[in-house]
């Protein structure tokens, strides 16, 4: 089995057949892996910089991602590991990339929050909150102008949904008419601040009709919800029929970043998420009660991925430095 | 060949780069103008008539945007990444300030920190410079801040034959390109060949030649320099001038061969005085001609100052062929002896 069938989703499933079923778990259970695993090397101090981790909100980079070919593309954000695994990304070099390393996916110049591959329609994980929408609008505007079907997913926050990027970009894919998604994954805060103190508790959802487009609440939990709302939109895009809003609410498992005590969270909060709510768990409860998958082919996958996840971190901590004349190179194309 | 203003020039450029590449793509307020409206459609052709008449040609590759640069100027940058080749307008360079992280921390860093897989190539037509009563928010010259930025390319053509093969230079090229036109130039005339033509980024140009002094001008600044000039070979001093043309790239080996030649430099520069081209060049200069400087190196600049309205203060704003001769003679009567 090559490294790429064993990380996650690489087709289109815009119905959940066995194949997507099984693609569509492995890609959450990969993320998780890879967050959690990241949680726990973090600790050691041997990884560099910021880490914003996207565990508990699996469900939603699956579902999207599920629809889209490779040569659409994804806008992320700060928490970008998880749309990078689901849009196709090579989960070791992202790894390499996160301990700096040369063979990193961004050669060791831009770490977890820079994390990006164009080849694989991946336009980055962004350090600038409300930095993505402009970029997908970019894109929808050049898969008109092309004549593709290609369509373009923007990730936010619910912190960066305050942005006002966010609702120029909005306007602007309604008054051109782009093939754009833009999704808004609310985890409830944004860094440490409620977001029922930052936008008054709103679904934000209803912003779309502001910019005359659909809106839809999605539970972000819930691959298969999920699933359902990002393909009618993104088949409504494919077809010339202009954007869309969606807002998955969803928990994160760890602070902000990692080093983030979150003292501002509730009494047993993500505990009570984890038990009730966990994507993993609804999604492997559901398949396996409709006779869909059985626990044997789940287990499997669960084991496939640690070992690729272990292999990943032996990798990347062994993994050569990037040599410093590459501090200077790739400023320009020209020279 | 035939006579064209620099409006015209810019204007060509475009035309013949849509014509030859449909990805090459316009957008910018009002660069159409009129869409959706009752009336006539392509009625303004960009605020200063920039891109009229491009519509008729190309009706599929130039878009009017809603006024939100954040949102347009970010679509050039995702446009780039996903197969065209966008010029994007950004009207007035004063409004920079209202979508730069997209320019700055988005496009201009997309290839360092990916690892050297983006390609972005996008083009910014911004329009700079003092001397129309447009007053402190539409008459700046921004580039130095442009110019600071790793990855963005700036180019600031100061005549019609330089900013037509510049611009097809810029959208040819495959990093994202910040290009300045003066507001004031663009009825100026030049001979401007009908075929389309490229200008290397990164090659200055001596405009005038001479022993004495060397002046770099930028842009609008040119002119200026070159009026200077004229009085100042009545009074037996020979100025060279040399035009850089994009400020990033830098021809620094063309300034340092003049300076080696002349051994005293003036810098003029419209923009503010700390930070800008006139004291990088001039710092560059100290720093790489030293031995051969008979004297400091001078600059004339704006004040430091926001740009004014009422013409009678905008007029002592921007230097002027008096200032640039004053500072040259100054220079001239300064230092050792050569």
């Amino acid at each position: 089995m090559t490294e790429s069938e064993v990380a996650g989703a690489r087709e289109r499933h815009e119905e959940l057949d066995k194949g997507a079923l099984l693609d569509a778990y492995r890609t959450m259970r990969t993320i998780r892996d890879f967050e959690e695993r990241l949680h726990t090397e973090f600790a050691t101090g041997e990884i560099p910089g910021f880490v914003h981790l996207y565990a508990g909100e699996e469900a939603i980079a699956a579902g999207f991602m599920a629809h889209l070919d490779g040569d659409d593309y994804v806008a992320s954000t700060h928490r970008g590991h998880g749309h990078s695994i689901a849009k196709g990304c090579d989960v070791k070099g992202m790894m390499f990339e996160i301990y700096g390393k040369d063979a990193g996916i961004c050669r060791g110049k831009g770490g977890s929050m820079h994390i990006a591959d164009l080849d694989k329609g991946m336009l980055g994980a962004n350090g600038i909150v409300g930095g993505g929408p402009p970029l997908v609008c970019g894109v929808g505007l050049s898969a008109k102008v092309r004549g593709t079907d290609q369509v373009a997913v923007s990730f936010t926050g619910d912190g960066g949904a305050n942005q006002g990027t966010v609702f120029e970009s909005m306007n602007l894919a309604s008054a051109w008419d782009l093939p754009v998604i833009f999704v808004i994954e609310n985890n409830g805060y944004a860094e440490a601040t409620a977001q029922a103190f930052s936008s008054k508790g709103i679904d934000i959802a209803k912003r779309a009709d502001g910019f005359s487009m659909p809106g839809v609440v999605v539970d972000g939990h819930d691959f298969f919800a999920v699933h359902e709302a990002a393909g009618e939109a993104i088949r409504r895009a494919r077809q010339g029929g202009g954007p869309s809003l969606i807002e998955c609410k969803v928990n994160r498992y760890y602070g902000h970043f990692e080093g983030d005590a979150q003292t501002y969270r509730g009494e047993n909060e993500v505990e009570n998420v984890r038990k009730e709510k966990d994507c993993l768990m609804l999604f492997r409860q559901r398949v396996t009660s409709a006779g869909l998958l059985d626990e044997a082919e789940l287990d499997k996958i669960d084991e496939e991925v640690k070992n690729l996840i272990d292999e990943a971190v032996r990798e990347a901590k062994e993994a050569p430095e990037p040599s410093p004349e590459n501090l200077t190179t790739d400023v320009y194309v020209s020279y | 060949m035939s006579r064209k203003s620099y409006m015209q020039a810019i204007n060509e450029a475009l035309a013949q780069e849509m014509e030859r590449d449909p990805t090459v793509v316009v957008f910018g307020e009002d660069n159409v103008g009129g869409t959706g409206s009752p009336g006539e459609i392509d009625a303004w052709g960009g605020v200063m008539g920039v891109t009229k008449g491009l519509y008729g040609k190309f009706p599929n590759q130039i878009l009017d945007t809603p006024i939100s640069e954040s949102a347009f100027i970010g679509a050039a940058a995702g446009a780039a990444c996903s197969g065209l080749r966008p010029v994007a307008e950004l009207m007035f360079v004063d409004f920079m300030g209202v979508c730069f992280d997209q320019i700055f921390n988005q496009a201009a860093k997309f290839r360092y920190m990916f690892g050297g897989k983006a390609r972005t190539p996008m083009v910014i037509r911004t329009m700079y410079g003092a001397g129309i009563r447009a007053a402190s928010q539409h008459s700046q010259a921004l580039y130095p801040i442009f110019t600071h930025i790793p990855g963005l390319k700036v180019v600031i053509p100061s005549n019609p034959y330089d900013a037509k093969g510049l611009l097809i230079a810029s959208i040819r090229d495959d990093d994202p390109v910040i290009f300045f036109e003066n507001k004031v130039l663009y009825a100026i005339e030049g001979e401007v060949p009908d075929e389309p033509y490229t200008i290397p980024l990164g090659e200055a140009e001596i405009v005038r030649e001479g022993e004495d002094v060397t002046i770099v001008a930028i842009g609008r600044m040119v002119s200026m320099a070159e009026q200077a000039a004229a009085s100042l070979a009545d009074d037996g001093i020979e100025v060279e001038i040399v035009d850089p043309r994009t400020l990033s790239p830098l021809d620094e080996d063309t300034i340092y061969e003049s300076v080696e030649n002349t051994g005293r430099l003036v810098v003029v520069d419209e923009a503010y005085p700390r930070c800008s081209m006139a004291s990088d060049i001039s710092a560059l200069v100290a720093q790489n001609c030293f031995e051969h400087l008979k004297a400091a190196p001078k600059m004339v600049t704006a004040p430091h100052t926001p740009p004014p309205f009422s013409g009678s203060l905008e007029d002592l704003y921007v230097p002027d062929p008096e200032k640039v001769a004053n500072a040259v003679r100054e220079t001239v009567g300064q230092g050792v002896a050569s």
